[in-house]
């Protein structure tokens, strides 16, 4: 069974620091849902609030439909996975796995067939009866992962549990929790300042910032269109262009540049006053060399330098004063412009730019 | 000039010098234990003796004692323990502007003197005894209760200090993984904080253990009128020692070598068995080897060894070689006796003016007690060889020697 996650106006302050700032979301049962921001965001002390260990200043949270005050971390229907793990280092392996029955009064031939059932799923099977120090970091992750299966949640809390991992196994492990994921069929919730893990794995990521929830969304919505300089800058590599707004028709805004008049999407679908100071975002990958023909928001570049890293090429390029970086593919011809090649065009679709104020008033409606 | 082997040199004398000031004392009091000499010495040696053990076992006071101090010792355990791990959890959750002051309020009792915290423990208790008109004959004036509360009250504050150490180790997220996954708070302190905690405790414990034990600045006010092991010696060796507290030494030495030998094969073994050494390491491959480096059987052997050396000890009989050192030491004295009288003799040839009537007097005093013995001597200065001493010598140096 899977429940769902209700964030009701939830604020949370210690003395006069405020960790989370009204946040109010839902998360759906089932659903593989990442908070992403940098450290300190308030991200971990939301965890906590969910779990239980921290109680909110106002606001609620629902699990389920029910509220969730005055209910002990040991009641709630959730399992953290924290980020050191927390694997009892006086236990066996399977003894860790099965603690949470031990606790419940579950008889030991029970809880050991239930431990080595998830030994089974978790693929370790026949490491019961080791150590929790002679497993390997990936190891280690994966029963604490089945340490908190075995409590039988409903929902799934991780704490950043991938950072201490090589980068090797912690792309491996992405693909591995998604599949444990999908298998068991819970709502995972989880907490990561690591973007790429966020956008891989997740259905929808909510992205954090100083303690306020800046954008909701699926991946793709998320890096295509961000809705406030703080996402887009933090998602991902962008290039910035300050500007003046000229007009706007539809969603569609023009701005005067230091490289010229360039045109973008509005983010968020706000309104923009002619003559208000605004900002160009364009990632680097949707930056193009401009061939001769008719293509708009054409402007003139110098290439600075080059970075060559096979498949992909990246060229830091100066326009105006400002730097600027273009992604691209490697065309596999050796004709692609260096330093020193002179001036360049540069070109991009009006619809791959988005343009937002300055400020970050948040407008995050789930 | 090789300043490495004068350092080696200056290291070694040093390492010399400091082990003999560590364990001299120990070597020297376990030697006259075994001296039959009725003053605890090594020289003269006179005979090799146990019987000091037995002297050590006859006296009921000393005996008595000790077994108030063990049961004494096992209830301040059974006490500061508890008290002290409430104390180090306690401070562990507060805050820091209150950790701070709890943890100076737990400590003092550390830092005030043993003889003060005996005191004022009989008039605190003697002052509840009058509130509530307690007689003489209630626990109230009972003296081991008196220095259970006495002892507690300052080891309680060592065992917290014991396991605030072994708390800062603690990952406390642990407690909160327990938590998480459906612990009641009771069954995450029982099976997550306890067994991490339990060297803590066995440290702890032995620590207790041993302070109660030893301690004499509190007990000897708290006791009252009893008496614990170290008030029952203090006494003795203020009334005169003798070898039987050698011997107890001895006793109390050996204890320690078997305990902490044994302990030193667990650990051994406890670090093999870890990391899985067991069978590689060459010493531990045959299954004889194996068995004999179990603790159980280090305890057994040197046990058993203990065993023999009590049984080989009681059957030793040191009385003839007493007899002969006794009946050499009244020789000697005879023979001293003879010589005094033969130059007593010879003195009043020479001079008979000196030492008159009754002239045939052999007095071994010299006829020191003679009257006018002690008037002036004679104006006529005697030869330097002829001894004019009234004691007839018998405090010139060498009179005592051995003569050949």
């Amino acid at each position: 069974m899977t429940k769902d996650v209700v964030l009701d106006h939830v604020s949370i302050r210690f003395g006069s620091y405020t960790a989370v700032d009204n946040a109010h979301l839902s998360i759906q049962g089932g659903e593989f849902f990442s908070f992403l921001g940098p450290s300190g965001c308030g991200k971990t002390t939301l965890l906590r609030c969910i779990s239980g260990f921290v109680q909110p200043t106002e606001g609620r949270v629902l699990i389920g439909g029910q509220d969730m005050r005055n209910v002990g971390p040991n009641k709630r229907p959730t399992a953290l996975i924290f980020q050191n793990l927390a694997l009892f280092p006086l236990l066996s392996v399977a003894e860790n796995i099965a603690f949470p029955l031990e606790v419940r009064g579950v008889s030991r031939k029970n809880r050991r067939r239930r431990a080595d059932e998830l030994l089974e799923m978790i693929a370790l099977p026949g490491t019961g009866d080791k150590k929790v120090h002679e497993l390997s970091g990936g190891q280690r992750q994966r029963v604490a992962i089945a340490r908190a299966l075995a409590a039988d949640p409903d929902i799934l809390l991780l704490d950043e549990p991938l950072s201490a991992l090589d980068l090797k196994l912690r792309q491996h492990m992405r693909t591995e929790l998604r599949a444990i994921q999908q298998r068991v069929g819970l709502t995972f919730i989880y907490i990561t300042h690591d973007q790429g893990e966020a956008l891989t794995m997740s259905d929808r990521v909510a992205v954090m910032n100083a303690g306020v929830i800046e954008q909701v969304g699926d991946p793709k919505t998320i890096y295509n269109r961000p809705r406030t300089p703080f996402v887009a800058s933090f998602v991902g590599e962008t290039n910035r262009i300050p500007g003046e707004v000229v007009s706007q028709h539809g969603t569609t805004v023009t701005l005067s540049t230091p490289v010229g008049p360039l045109a973008g999407q509005s983010g968020g679908g706000r309104d923009h006053a002619p003559g208000a100071a605004c900002q160009l975002f364009i990632r680097p990958e949707q930056l193009v060399v401009a061939g001769d023909g008719a293509s708009p928001n054409r402007f003139a570049a110098d290439c600075t330098a080059e970075e060559f890293e096979g498949s992909v090429q990246t060229l830091h390029l100066k326009a105006a004063g400002l730097p600027l970086r273009l992604c691209r593919m490697n065309a596999g011809n050796v004709a692609v412009a260096g330093p020193g090649a002179g001036a360049l065009t540069l070109s991009f679709d009006p619809e791959a730019a988005i343009v937002l104020p300055y400020g970050t008033e948040a407008d995050a409606a789930a | 000039m090789n300043r490495t082997a004068g350092g080696g040199l200056f290291s070694l004398g040093y390492a010399l010098l400091f082990f003999a000031f560590l364990f001299g004392p120990l070597i020297i009091m376990v030697i006259t234990a075994f001296n039959s000499s009725s003053f605890p010495r090594v020289v003269p040696w006179e005979c090799f003796t146990t019987e000091w053990f037995g002297v050590l076992i006859a006296n009921q006071r000393l005996m008595w004692g000790l077994w108030t101090s063990l049961w004494i010792g096992i209830a301040v355990v059974a006490l500061s323990v508890p008290l002290g791990l409430a104390g180090a959890l306690a401070l562990a959750d507060l805050g820091p502007s209150w950790r701070a002051g709890l943890y100076a309020v737990l400590i003092t009792p550390i830092l005030i003197p043993g003889v003060v915290i005996g005191i004022s423990t009989i008039v605190l208790w003697g002052a509840i005894a009058r509130v509530f008109g307690a007689g003489y004959d209630s626990v109230i004036f009972n003296g081991i209760f008196l220095t259970l509360l006495g002892q507690v009250s300052f080891i309680a504050s060592y065992t917290m200090l014991i396991f605030i150490s072994r708390l800062q180790r603690f990952d406390s997220t642990l407690t909160e993984a327990a938590l998480d996954l459906g612990a009641t708070p009771g069954q995450a302190f029982r099976k997550v904080l306890l067994p991490f905690l339990k060297p803590a405790i066995g440290s702890a414990a032995f620590i207790a253990f041993l302070a109660s034990f030893e301690n004499y600045n509190t007990t000897v006010f708290t006791i009252l009128s009893g008496n614990t092991f170290t008030t029952a010696l203090a006494s003795k060796v203020r009334l005169g020692t003798d070898p039987s507290l050698s011997a107890l030494a001895v006793i109390i030495i050996a204890l320690t070598l078997i305990g902490a030998m044994v302990k030193e094969a667990d650990t051994r073994r406890r670090e093999r068995l870890r990391t899985g050494r067991m069978a590689r390491a060459g010493v531990y491959a045959s299954p004889l080897v194996r068995l004999v480096a179990h603790p159980a059987a280090v305890f057994i052997l040197l046990g058993a060894l203990a065993g023999l050396a009590i049984w080989q000890g009681g059957r030793h009989d040191a009385s003839a070689c007493r007899a002969e050192i006794l009946r050499e030491k009244q020789e000697t004295q005879q023979r001293l006796l003879r010589e005094q009288q033969e130059r007593m003799r010879q003195f009043q040839q020479q001079s008979p003016a000196v030492a008159p009537a009754p002239g045939n007097n052999p007095s071994p005093f010299g006829g020191a007690f003679n009257p006018n013995s002690l008037a002036p001597p004679a104006p006529a200065a005697p030869p330097a060889g002829a001894n004019p001493s009234p004691f007839g010598g018998a405090f010139a140096p060498k009179s005592l020697a051995p003569k050949p």
